[in-house]
């Protein structure tokens, strides 16, 4: 039992020491001569570009849902004017964010994991190494900035689309002009709701990077690896934006709300 | 066919051990290789002939040794701009190839160039690209992608690549396994005129006798994890050893 316990925490504290080594070469690798200027502008090209119509999909559907889901309740109270600067305000400080990030962390973590895990496999990663170049330059850092980059910005898109999905949600069963909506959802809005969750999307885009690309660069020999360590990118950026959301409100109401 | 060989020595390894757990891999190993020879390392499957290789290029750290490559002791060197300028002075063939299965043959052979030599004239890159592919038979495979190559094409285009670099140790490892016996040989024949043309020096890891006999000057057999035998094609062919002898039968 004692010695399970043992090896169980040695192993964690491996783990941990390794991802720490990994960032750390990713730190140090940003800042070396040679940036792969053509490979970051695919990547960005790969993770934003190539997720531009989920994301944006996804938060059409998120801003009508919410207004047709939360427009009856708040019609019994004669509320029903503020539904705008409600989907505004849960959208841009939590849904639109947490939303895009998990929907990322499905689709670009686990295809970095893939990626780089079947590269890892066919020994591709190794022959680069032993060539003389540097795969953490070309792989790893162009892939974690360009998530970096490129998270925020879909987020920007979902947190749009969200709003355009609202005045469709809101003209399916009443009417309002477009002017009316969007000004009273741009009223409801502050530089305090904005600016927090703008940060902590960075904060998840350099998660998703990362743990695609740890997973895919420690995945073991053997196909199955492979499949392994995509799924297992998901599951752990999935978790680890979880977690990084509830240090980010606990943050923000203490730093911002207060 | 005999071929002109410099006394000295461009590898040198030294009580070399290597564990993986309780897996004693590597006991003991003492090697030498001369300038311009090629030395066939024979062994049967998981006896630790990969893992020799790779830690001659610093992929697997060994567990105590020391290897020396040209001078220079690989496994204490201080940082990775020294080990990145060792590596480049050699060629490492994988034995899948291990060809960038995203980039075309053309991008393949760019990759190093750009990254490890930071050549930045087109110009010369496409000749250098040009000439390394016609070296091995490959002159009009340029804008293919790896997927659309034969498994000899495949080999052949990985040896291109490792050749670019113009390295002076080229490490195969199994460079003929999984090939009929036509392009094995081909393979075998491509070693050795790469040997004469770059007057490289080579450790060839095979348990391919026809690709021993065509590339080897010298031969050792390893067997759990130990060199048991040494010499030329003909000497070990004639050994008294039965193992040994069993490669040849």
């Amino acid at each position: 039992m004692a010695s399970n316990i043992r090896s169980g925490l040695k192993n964690i504290l491996e783990s941990i020491g390794d991802q720490a080594a990994f960032f750390s070469s990713f730190i140090k690798n940003i800042f070396k001569s040679g940036f792969e200027w053509n490979e970051f502008g695919r990547q960005c090209y790969t993770i934003g570009y190539r997720s531009f119509g989920i994301v944006a999909l996804t938060g059409f559907v998120l801003g009508f849902v919410l207004t047709l889901q939360s427009l009856p309740t708040l019609k019994q109270f004669g509320a029903s004017g503020f539904v705008p600067s409600m989907v505004s305000i849960s959208v841009v400080r939590e849904i639109g964010p947490v939303i895009t990030a998990l929907i990322c962390a499905g689709k670009v973590a686990s295809s970095i994991g893939a990626e780089l895990g079947s590269m890892k496999v066919t020994e591709q990663i190794d022959s680069m190494e032993v060539s003389g170049a540097n795969p953490v330059q070309y792989l790893v850092v162009t892939k974690i900035l360009a998530c970096f980059l490129m998270i925020p910005l879909l987020t920007m898109v979902a947190d749009g689309m969200a709003f355009i999905g609202g005045f469709a949600g809101i003209n399916a069963t009443s009417s309002m002009s477009a002017i009316l909506y969007f000004r009273k959802s741009f009223d409801g809005l502050d530089f305090s709701d904005l600016f927090p969750a703008v940060i902590k999307t960075f904060f998840f885009g350099l998660t998703i990077g990362f743990v695609g690309c740890y997973k895919g660069f420690n995945s073991n020999k053997g196909t199955a690896s492979v499949g392994l360590a995509a799924n297992s990118a998901v599951v752990t950026a999935s978790v680890w934006i979880i977690v990084i959301d509830a240090i980010a409100v606990q943050l923000t109401s203490m730093l911002v709300y207060n | 066919m005999i071929r002109i060989m410099d006394n000295e020595n461009v590898i040198e390894i030294k009580g070399l051990r290597k564990s993986f757990a309780k897996n004693e891999v590597l006991k003991n190993i003492n090697l030498s290789l001369k300038k311009g020879e090629n030395l066939v390392v024979l062994g049967k499957s998981g006896q630790g002939k990969s893992v020799l290789i790779k830690c001659i290029v610093a992929m697997i750290e060994p567990d105590e040794g020391s290897i020396k490559i040209f001078d220079k002791e690989i496994t204490t060197l201080g940082n990775d701009e020294e080990l990145k300028n060792l590596r480049m002075r050699i060629g490492f063939l994988f034995q899948s190839g291990a060809l960038y299965d995203s980039m075309t043959v053309r991008e393949n052979l760019e990759f190093p160039l750009n990254r490890v030599l930071k050549i930045k004239d087109e110009k010369e890159i496409e000749e250098r690209s040009k000439e390394v592919l016609e070296d091995v038979g490959l002159g009009d495979a340029m804008d293919k992608m790896p997927a659309d190559l034969s498994g000899g094409m495949r080999k052949r285009m990985a040896l291109a690549r490792t050749l670019i670099e113009k390295p002076e140790i080229i490490l195969y490892d199994e460079p003929t396994t999984g090939l009929d016996p036509i392009t094995s040989k081909e393979i075998s024949e491509l070693i050795l005129k790469t040997q004469k043309k770059f007057h490289s020096s080579s450790i060839i890891i095979t348990h391919d006798m026809n690709c021993a006999k065509i590339t080897s000057d010298r031969i050792v057999v390893m067997n759990n994890g130990e060199f048991i035998a040494e010499g030329t094609y003909t000497e070990l062919e004639n050994s008294n050893d039965d193992f040994t002898r069993s490669f040849f039968n």
